[in-house]
């Protein structure tokens, strides 16, 4: 097992109540294990309560990329929210503590 | 028609750094710079402080920023387009013409004006985000239209040195002098989507050239307190080789240009800006090396039919209060003292938010199969939030933290309070035609 932290790197972006998250591979052989084990259903279980609403995710194998984009995320988002980090930037970090399977 | 063009941006966001800007326009051989400056609520607040004062609106920093940049675009020949003008983008221009007539030279200053809609937007509408009428979020207060380069043609064929507008895309900034230089056709979508995404990755400046990417040990990056921004040299096809100041901090590579080409893109395929409906996805990125990133390939389609309108709402006013503890225990106390002030807030509050600064400030508790990586750290903050429509009774969050100092647990210290009035941001969509732009000239 690894975190992810260890195969990818991660960049958050807001827009209202959503959250986007680029997640990219560092080494483009690593891809596939991306996709096959950083899941929808893995990753809106790993973030537990914070993605209220739909999650989905785009492959683009061309950058060893997956966009993800979750709705209701951002706790109403950047301008009425109650948290400190209302813009969710540091999801990424959250993302990136995920265990994968790498044997 | 130009081989290249060379376009630099000197800020990626409202509060950026100063001299980046200045370095792109002495060191950067541009020939135009973007200064992208308004975030999506920036154009409320700014409409608010227009509303206290006749004559403000613009960006707080636009003399900042413009002194010492107008003698150097002056000199170097870089024209500048920016959305500094926020809510009063004529104002704006007045002000920077009058910078230039005092520093005794001669500057052409175009506004461009129109993206304020406030008075065409029905209120009973219902909003992008949630179908909710506008209205029932609370008293609106600016309703600006994203406005494409259609907009700022004019003042560029017309000759402007500096463009200043309020409400525009931000990658337009950046795509409207390519449209000029090269004489794209406005139905050229596939060069259309290039300089869209051109002007994508330089919008948030220092985003694409090591800032925000640096995580030391795995990510290092040199420089970081002199981080160089980027420029690009556009050829007549829209594909683009990215660079930075040679001598400047900061790194561009595959990997932080990556970053920045899918960062806040919801649709990869479908990137919409007044301009263009860009697909990002044929896009192809390489890194030559010596921060020299090369992307081409974009393709595009015809734009949205409508144009996106940000609402800001007066959303009420956000109070908090902070408070330390450390030592032995220091967590069960800090607990105790939120559960003290949750008592006494709650009855006043639709919602009290309590966070342990240093362990679930960020993300609440610990995400599922993770365990608390500090059970037992040193010291803990509390933070305490909660909003009301009224300014006093938001400051009540931050007293009631302050009571704590003789009526809660053992130790707490280092109080911080406040409020802030919040404006919340709604979107719609408006027909193009309700939109009338005009370009509004100001010279020193």
């Amino acid at each position: 097992m690894a975190k992810l932290y260890e195969l990818a790197h991660c960049r958050a972006g807001d827009k209202g109540n959503t959250t986007i998250l680029t997640l990219i591979a560092y080494r483009a052989e690593d891809f596939p294990l991306l996709c096959e084990q950083v899941t929808v259903a893995a990753v809106k279980r790993h973030f537990g309560t914070i993605i209220k609403g739909e999650l989905t995710r785009t492959e683009l194998p061309q950058f060893s990329a997956l966009q993800f984009v979750g709705r209701d995320a951002l706790a109403g988002g950047v301008t009425t929210s109650l948290a400190l980090d209302a813009h969710g930037k540091s999801l990424s970090s959250a993302l990136l503590e995920m265990k994968v399977d790498t044997d | 028609m130009p081989q290249t063009v060379r376009v630099g941006c000197g800020a990626g966001f409202a509060g950026d750094r100063l001299e980046p800007a200045l370095i792109l326009a002495e060191h950067g051989g541009l020939d135009y710079l973007g200064l992208e400056c308004l975030g999506e609520r920036t154009v409320a607040l700014a409409q608010l402080s227009r509303l206290r004062d006749h004559g403000a609106g613009y960006d707080p920093m636009l003399e900042r920023r413009m002194d010492g940049l107008l003698p150097l675009i002056k000199r170097h020949r870089v024209r500048v387009l920016t959305n500094m003008g926020a809510a009063h983008p004529a104002a704006a221009g007045e002000r920077v013409a009058a910078i230039a007539r005092r520093a005794g030279f001669g500057l052409k200053v175009a506004a461009v004006l129109g993206d304020d809609v406030l008075d065409r937007i029905d209120p009973d509408q219902p909003c992008l985000e949630t179908g909710a009428p506008l209205k029932s979020f609370g008293e609106l207060v600016s309703a600006n239209a994203y406005l494409g380069v259609d907009a700022m043609l004019p003042a560029l064929q017309q000759g402007a040195d500096v463009i200043i507008t309020g409400r525009a895309a931000d990658p337009s900034l950046f795509l409207a002098p390519l449209v000029h230089e090269f004489g794209w056709r406005l139905d050229d979508y596939d060069r259309l989507a290039r300089g869209t995404l051109v002007g994508h990755l330089l919008e948030c400046g220092g985003q694409l050239t090591g800032g925000y990417y640096a995580d030391p040990g795995l990510k290092d990056v040199p420089g970081m307190a002199t981080l160089g921004f980027p420029f690009a040299d556009v050829d007549p096809d829209g594909n683009a080789r990215f660079g930075k100041v040679a001598g400047t901090g900061g790194v561009l590579n595959r990997a932080t240009a990556t970053e920045q080409l899918l960062y806040e893109v919801v649709d990869p395929f479908g990137y919409e800006t007044p301009d263009v409906t860009a697909d990002f996805s044929t896009a192809e990125l390489d890194d030559l090396g010596q921060d020299v990133v090369t992307v081409r390939g974009a393709r595009g389609r015809p734009r949205p039919q409508r144009l996106k309108v940000s609402i800001g709402y007066r959303a009420g006013f956000l109070g908090e209060g902070e408070i330390g503890y450390a030592g032995e225990n220091c967590v069960a106390r800090a607990e105790l003292a939120g559960e003290i002030v949750r008592e006494r807030l709650a009855n006043r509050f639709p919602q009290v938010r309590v966070d342990l600064i240093g362990l679930t400030s960020l993300h609440g508790e610990p995400l599922p199969g993770q365990e608390s990586t500090a059970h037992r750290p040193y010291e803990v903050r509390l933070r305490v939030a909660a909003r009301s429509p009224d300014e006093a009774a938001a400051r009540l969050v931050g007293e009631e933290v302050e009571s704590l100092f003789t009526n809660g647990p053992a130790g707490g210290g280092g109080v911080r309070k406040g409020t802030v009035e919040q404006i919340g941001i709604v979107s719609c969509l408006l027909a193009r035609d309700s939109v009338a732009t005009e370009v509004r000239w100001f010279e020193a």
